[in-house]
């Protein structure tokens, strides 16, 4: 059994990767910290766990050794700490922002703050198992992608990296996402007057995801920028990306039905919808609560270069805790869907 | 060939002209219009209205 720590645990996406471990059949959890609820039964503060964890919160200043250690920290936090997690376990894998650009430069740019160990962004992997696969088998420390940058890229990757956006068009998202990707603690702008029935842009421009897509799709913002903006609708979980991408060709929906094919038919947790019939004929968050699938879907606009990129996830599954665990299944040789087979409800 | 998807098809021994097929990638609804080799187009889909 791999003995597991997650420090940082009381949150949305802590719990959700405490539910993940506490399933998963090579999996011992061994310690949760959390600075707040230090003391209390984590199964008391994540439902989920009831019944199956007799584990309590404990000060991460108590962290001791395991085989791996899952961050689920605030950003910033990680990257503070980096060394006392690293002596912990010889796997760090963070859900957090700290480890996921390589440049150091962008830090200041996106997230207002310094990076204190920029030493350590080149040997950090993006924990995206569809771009970075064979580099999470060998890492020591995995940085999983934020759940609309996951989302994005898994959209656009066949497109982006078969070299097919015209350079001279920015590649326009759109990105709808629940309330739980605010994380877990209120304020103001998530009291139940405020939020309900609300569909909120609550970042137009400047989103701090956009710095890993370019990142990952080896776009570059002078020529490829991404224009990026996100909304924020009335659920709980989900994600929904809507992408406009022109190409630099004529490609109709059978030639992106066989460059989406030949990306992803091998891929365990991304799915072509794309259907002509039946109600469930595109991506759906809905649908995917509680999964770690990311559906991804396509439509050549008949009347120009256009090509509308649809992409579903669970934010704190596939767009978070599920990432994790599925890197964390590839560093430790484990089938890559181990803990994840959760297909998803229907009605929900 | 599934002209929407383009993947594989498959039939049924039996198979006649004007039955309808689904393919089973991108789940398209398709008729059969030959036989030697097996072609297909797409049957006229059923139309959604969310708002339009």
């Amino acid at each position: 059994m791999i003995r597991a720590a997650v420090v940082g645990g009381s949150g949305y996406a802590g719990g959700e990767v405490l539910r993940l471990l506490t399933g998963h059949p090579e999996v011992e959890v061994v310690q949760v910290t959390s600075e707040r609820l230090a003391g209390k039964p984590v199964a008391a503060v994540h439902p989920p766990l009831r019944g199956r964890s007799e584990l309590r919160f404990s000060s991460r200043d108590t962290l001791g050794d395991a085989d791996v250690v899952f961050s689920a920290m605030s950003h910033g936090d990680s990257s503070a700490m980096i060394g006392e997690l690293s002596a912990a376990a010889p796997v760090v894998i963070d859900l957090g922002a700290d480890f996921r650009l390589r440049s150091a430069g962008d830090y200041p740019r996106w997230y207002g703050w310094t990076h204190p160990s920029p030493e350590l962004l080149g040997s950090a992997v993006y924990g995206l198992a569809e771009l970075h696969r064979a580099e999470i088998a060998n890492a020591s420390l995995i940085a999983t992608g934020g759940c609309l940058a996951t989302a994005s890229i898994l959209g656009l990757a066949p497109i982006a990296c078969a070299g097919l956006l015209d350079p001279a068009i920015p590649v326009v998202v759109e990105a709808k996402v629940g309330s739980s990707a605010a994380g877990s603690q209120s304020g103001d702008s998530t009291h139940h007057a405020h939020r309900s029935g609300e569909i909120r842009s609550y970042a137009p421009t400047g989103h701090r995801h956009t710095a890993e897509i370019v990142q990952e799709l080896r776009l570059s913002a002078a020529s490829h920028d991404v224009a990026f903006s996100a909304t924020g609708v009335e659920a709980v979980r989900g994600v929904l990306v809507t992408a406009h991408a022109f190409i630099n060709t004529d490609l109709d929906d059978r030639d992106l039905w066989r460059l989406y094919r030949s990306r992803y038919s091998s891929e365990p947790f991304v799915r072509i919808v794309k259907s002509h019939t039946g109600l469930h004929r595109s991506p759906s968050p809905k649908l995917l609560t509680g999964t770690n699938y990311c559906d991804v879907g396509f439509e050549r606009d008949p009347h120009s270069r256009r090509v509308v990129v649809t992409a579903a996830l669970d934010n704190l599954v596939k767009g978070s805790a599920g990432q994790a665990v599925q890197a964390f299944n590839i560093r430790h040789g484990f089938p890559e869907t181990l803990g994840l087979e959760f297909s998803g409800l229907y009605p929900i | 060939m599934c002209p929407e998807c383009d993947a594989q098809v498959p039939v049924e021994d039996g198979v006649e002209r004007g039955e309808v097929v689904t393919c089973p990638e991108c789940n398209a609804e398709l008729e059969v219009v030959g036989l030697d080799p097996p072609r297909f187009v797409l049957a006229p889909p059923e139309e959604v209205d969310w708002g339009e």
